[in-house]
């Protein structure tokens, strides 16, 4: 029998603050410059420059530390980690080494409702970005954009628990969703806010000793992610059971071509010879400070699934599409407190609201359609004045205007006729003008009815309340039947 | 008399009474410079002196306008050359830097000339700091006016020898080890290190960031407190700049000493001092009876271990601070077009003289995985082990004196080539670095016809009660007046 298997990864994620300014300097913390337009001698590492750190980031990075369970370290410091690279303007960066921000969190993955894994964090640092290389093929020589430069970011270290590259896609998502919770961060992956290296290794199912790593690197999308990792399991699957062993190195995902390639081999891995930076205090927090940032946290996502699941009756699928984002989940609440049918806020707000959404491209709270405007609606609905049908192209109206849904149906006339005196004139007009129905439902086929309901329909443009038009259709036919 | 004779106060004070102009002393220390600085070569910049004149003319007028200006107003001054100064070069003396151009001011030279002085050129340096001689400048030595066969000390010796040579009525220096008070000693000046904290660092191109420091090089104690008074103070720009009340050091001038306690550890007055220096110390130390000052002998044990300690502290943070000079982003950069890693070692190579190469490499080494602990880690134990011998002293005693240098003024190449006997220059100067304390050196006498440095060291922050009794000492010492003689162009030649 062929030996079995366990696949083991570990992930360390880089994710870029949403300060307002960088994290030594007073530059804007923005992306999408022009190059080497939003820097400055700090930022630049120009002779003589000192860093100041910036408070808010600070902050943020405690934010996401809480988030993820972390103990919060009383005393933490900044270290520098001396390199050599184009990019690094200092030729170190300053971050943290032996004493970081933050350890021992976790991370809940849940699905459909259900605890697949807990994952533990080992740490949370925070350290400042590096500039961006850009090279030209034509010229053959390379560009420095410093922009980036003291951005700062967090990084974020599991333990070596996930157990597949579906985990590791998992983890990424629900990290996301927790630090877009938090406001510690955009996670644009495409923008580079958020980036994901991995750890992997096998070993043999059961064994509790970890089997050689391979790092990977230059993974772009959550769905690089785990493309990659799905890849470097079989490679080392391969290797494995051909008797060889994974050498420890660090690959890079090659997008194109679909494979990992080698780039650098453990012996050529840097010294980075880290060393308390002299020019910044450490960190000390006192208890009071860690208690007020905690108080203002957000209730995060999988514990909001799972209220919602129990207060509200949703079921695991509907919750989590409506946690899916704070803003999204905020609304449902909200709309709720107006309109307190849970089932149909929710069916309003998957089906059409989403798809609105999803066909501008925006989202919930970038609309002028508010919890008051999907509860008002609801209420037209309810109150008969407006068919399904009708609700349908009010919420359209409402959302591309920001009108109100009563105002929409005023000054279009779109409420539903169920005036009896107004509908009776078009029903006994109906009734003449398809002589052949009314006969047929005479003879007994009663299904020809939803023909005539539909041609009242047609007449008062879909205003007419379709169940009196039936129940008055009925009583007409039923007298020209008898009578 | 000539102005340039004068010490900063008293041009100010001749300012203020309208007895001249600053042009006036501003022509006049232009004048000197260009009788001496052939000789001397304190600078490595000096500015266009039309420009430098207009500033002087720009401050008179503002003074004939009644504008309220700091007592220094209108005073020429100079900076040691690894002080950024916005469009003009600033080189720390390095090949590596020698076409670059902060585009931004330190704070101690907008501080300086918010105050109104005319800042008139930078001055020469052992190449980024790292010396205690000037002989480690990439451009040209710098020669001590008492002697011109001998060095000015290092490495603020351009600070410190231009002063002396009265091309400028005072000047800064910056000091990781000794490098304002040595210098201040070998040349007879007046040369403070400020509590680590006292000065903003922003601006000031770092050597060792825990031990840099700022101070000024003046003519006499008075000036020293008055240039103080000018630089001193919280700058948030500086994380390491510390958060408290401004102090007006000039007032802390002619204030009672009597009843201060001083204790003179033992171990600065054994091994390695020169006779004539400790003589000349104590000799100056014997007025204190008459102040009513209590001198007393103490121990500090831990100096012996002061000059390892320093050496791998300052290195490691050098080695760090000085990589960004990779001829990337500015400074020289060696022709190198296809290799990364090659540009790197040539720019480096090319660009940086032996001592700095060889104190990259002690930090390279010290910070090193595998001897991070032995050495890195130890010296920081050590670090603390220095300031608790401070502390314990400082309990019982108001400040501690010893002698600045444990030599006078040496012969230019004497110890270039050895480095250990070099780094011995700064034994007894480098501990106030460590322990981040405050430490002055005044003028004290003359040995074999050259100044003799006396160090007074106090508390964390206490430069006030430093200036204090240095005022009255200073008085009393009669080293006041004595000027070098610098010899005409003509000898220079059979001099050098």
């Amino acid at each position: 029998m062929p030996p079995e298997y366990e696949v083991v990864i570990g992930l360390e994620t880089h994710v870029e603050l949403l300060t307002e300014s960088k994290i030594f300097c007073s530059c804007p913390n923005r992306f999408g410059e022009a190059p080497n337009t939003n820097v400055c001698p700090v930022c630049l590492g120009l002779p003589g420059s000192l860093p100041v750190f910036n408070k808010n980031a600070l902050e943020l990075a405690l934010r996401a530390a809480l988030a993820l369970n972390c103990t919060i370290s009383s005393y933490s410091k900044f270290d520098r980690k001396n390199y050599f690279y184009p990019d690094l303007p200092k030729a170190y960066q300053i971050s943290q080494y032996d004493k970081p921000l933050a350890r021992d969190g976790y991370l809940d993955l849940v699905k459909d409702g259900r605890l697949v894994r807990t994952v533990r964090i080992e740490r949370l640092h925070l350290e400042e970005d590096a500039g961006k290389l850009l090279h030209s093929s034509e010229e053959a020589r390379s560009y420095v954009d410093y922009n980036r430069c003291g951005v700062p970011l967090v990084e974020i270290v599991t333990a070596p628990d996930l157990r597949s590259p579906e985990e590791a896609h998992l983890f990424l998502e629900l990290l996301r969703k927790v630090l877009l919770y938090t406001g510690v961060s955009d996670c644009k992956m495409e923008e580079g806010s958020l980036r994901c290296d991995a750890n992997i290794s096998l070993r043999l199912a059961g064994s509790d000793t970890l089997g050689r790593k391979v790092e990977i690197k230059n993974m772009n999308s959550f769905k690089a992610v785990q493309r990659g990792l799905e890849y470097e399991v079989n490679r080392q699957e391969e290797i494995l059971k051909a008797g060889g062993q994974v050498a420890m190195e660090t690959r890079r995902w090659n997008e194109e071509r679909g494979i990992t390639v080698e780039m650098r081999g453990k012996e050529e891995e840097h010294d980075y010879r880290y060393f308390p930076e002299p020019d910044l205090p450490p960190i000390v927090l006192n208890e009071d400070f860690i208690g007020e940032i905690r108080s203002k946290l957000p209730e995060l996502p999988v514990q909001r699934c799972f209220r919602l699941i129990e207060e509200y009756g949703l079921s695991p699928y509907q919750a989590e599409i409506i946690t899916s984002s704070k803003n999204l989940a905020d609304y449902f609440e909200e709309t709720l407190e107006h309109y307190p049918q849970p089932q149909k806020v929710t069916n309003w707000l998957i089906g059409d609201v989403l798809g609105l959404l999803n066909s501008m491209g925006k989202e919930i709270n970038q609309v002028t359609f508010t919890p008051v405007h999907l509860s008002g609606l609801l209420k037209l609905l309810d109150t008969g004045t407006l068919s399904g049908r009708l609700a349908k192209e009010v919420l359209e109206e409402s959302f591309l205007t920001g009108k109100h849904p009563e105002e929409v149906v005023q000054e279009k006339g779109l409420a539903q006729i169920s005036d009896e005196q107004k509908l009776l004139p078009v029903i006994d007009d109906v009734l003449k003008e398809n002589s052949n129905a009314v006969s047929d439902y005479a003879r007994g086929n009663k299904k020809t009815i939803g023909f005539l309901v539909g041609q009242v329909m047609q007449r008062t443009r879909g205003q007419a309340n379709p169940q009196l038009v039936t129940e008055l259709l009925k009583k007409q036919l039923d007298r020209v039947e008898y009578g | 008399m000539e102005l340039y004779e004068m010490t900063a106060y008293e041009a100010a004070t001749a300012l203020q009474k309208k007895e001249v102009t600053s042009l006036d002393l501003t022509e006049s220390v232009l004048k000197r410079i260009s009788e001496v600085e052939d000789i001397i070569k304190g600078f490595i910049t000096v500015f266009d002196n039309e420009k430098v004149l207009l500033q002087a003319q720009n401050i008179d007028k503002l003074l004939a306008e009644g504008k309220e200006m700091s007592p220094l107003a209108g005073i020429p001054m100079a900076l040691k050359d690894n002080m950024c100064t916005r469009g003009v070069p600033t080189t720390c003396a390095s090949k590596i830097l020698k076409e670059y151009r902060p585009p931004y001011d330190a704070h101690v030279a907008e501080k300086l000339q918010e105050a109104g002085t005319i800042l008139v050129g930078k001055a020469n340096m052992d190449e980024f700091a790292m010396g205690s001689s000037t002989e480690n400048s990439s451009f040209y030595h710098t020669r001590n006016p008492w002697d011109i066969s001998r060095v000015p000390g290092g490495s603020s010796g351009g600070s410190a020898s231009l002063v002396a040579a009265d091309e400028i009525f005072f000047s800064l220096g910056s000091d990781t080890g000794g490098s304002v008070r040595q210098p201040a000693s070998l040349c007879g000046v007046v040369g403070l290190k400020p509590t680590y904290g006292l000065i903003s660092r922003y601006g000031l191109i770092a050597f060792a960031s825990s031990l840099d420091q700022i101070g000024p090089l003046t003519k006499d104690v008075r000036d020293c407190a008055l240039v103080l008074d000018i630089i001193a103070g919280n700058d948030p720009r500086d994380s390491t700049s510390v958060p408290r009340e401004k102090e007006k050091y000039a007032g802390y001038l002619g204030r009672e000493v009597r009843g201060f306690k001083i204790g003179l550890p033992r171990e600065y007055f054994e091994e390695g001092i020169e006779e004539p220096v400790r003589k000349v110390v104590m000799e100056a130390m014997a007025h204190c009876g008459q102040l009513g000052v209590e001198v007393e002998e103490v121990s500090m044990p831990n100096t012996l271990y002061a000059l390892p300690c320093y050496y791998l502290v300052a290195t490691a943070e050098a080695s760090s601070n000085l990589a960004r000079y990779d001829g990337i982003q500015y400074g020289f950069r060696a022709p190198e077009e296809d290799n990364l890693i090659a540009l790197y070692r040539k720019t480096r190579n090319q660009g940086f003289g032996p001592e700095v190469k060889r104190r990259i490499m002690l930090g390279t080494y010290a910070l090193s995985s595998g001897y991070y602990d032995a050495y890195y880690l130890k010296a920081l134990k050590v670090r603390t082990l220095i300031r608790q011998d401070f502390e314990r002293v400082f309990q019982d005693y108001d400040l501690i004196v010893t002698p600045t240098s444990p030599t006078t003024a040496f012969v230019r190449g004497e110890k270039i080539n050895n480095p250990l006997t070099m780094y011995l220059s700064d034994i007894f100067t480098i501990t106030a670095n460590l322990a981040g304390v405050p430490a002055i050196s005044i003028p004290c006498g003359l040995a074999g016809g050259l100044p003799v440095g006396l160090q007074v060291i106090g508390r964390p922050f206490d430069e006030g009660r430093m200036l204090q009794f240095c005022f009255t000492l200073e008085k009393l010492l009669g080293f006041k007046g004595l000027k070098p003689s610098i010899p005409a162009k003509g000898v220079l030649r059979d001099a050098s």
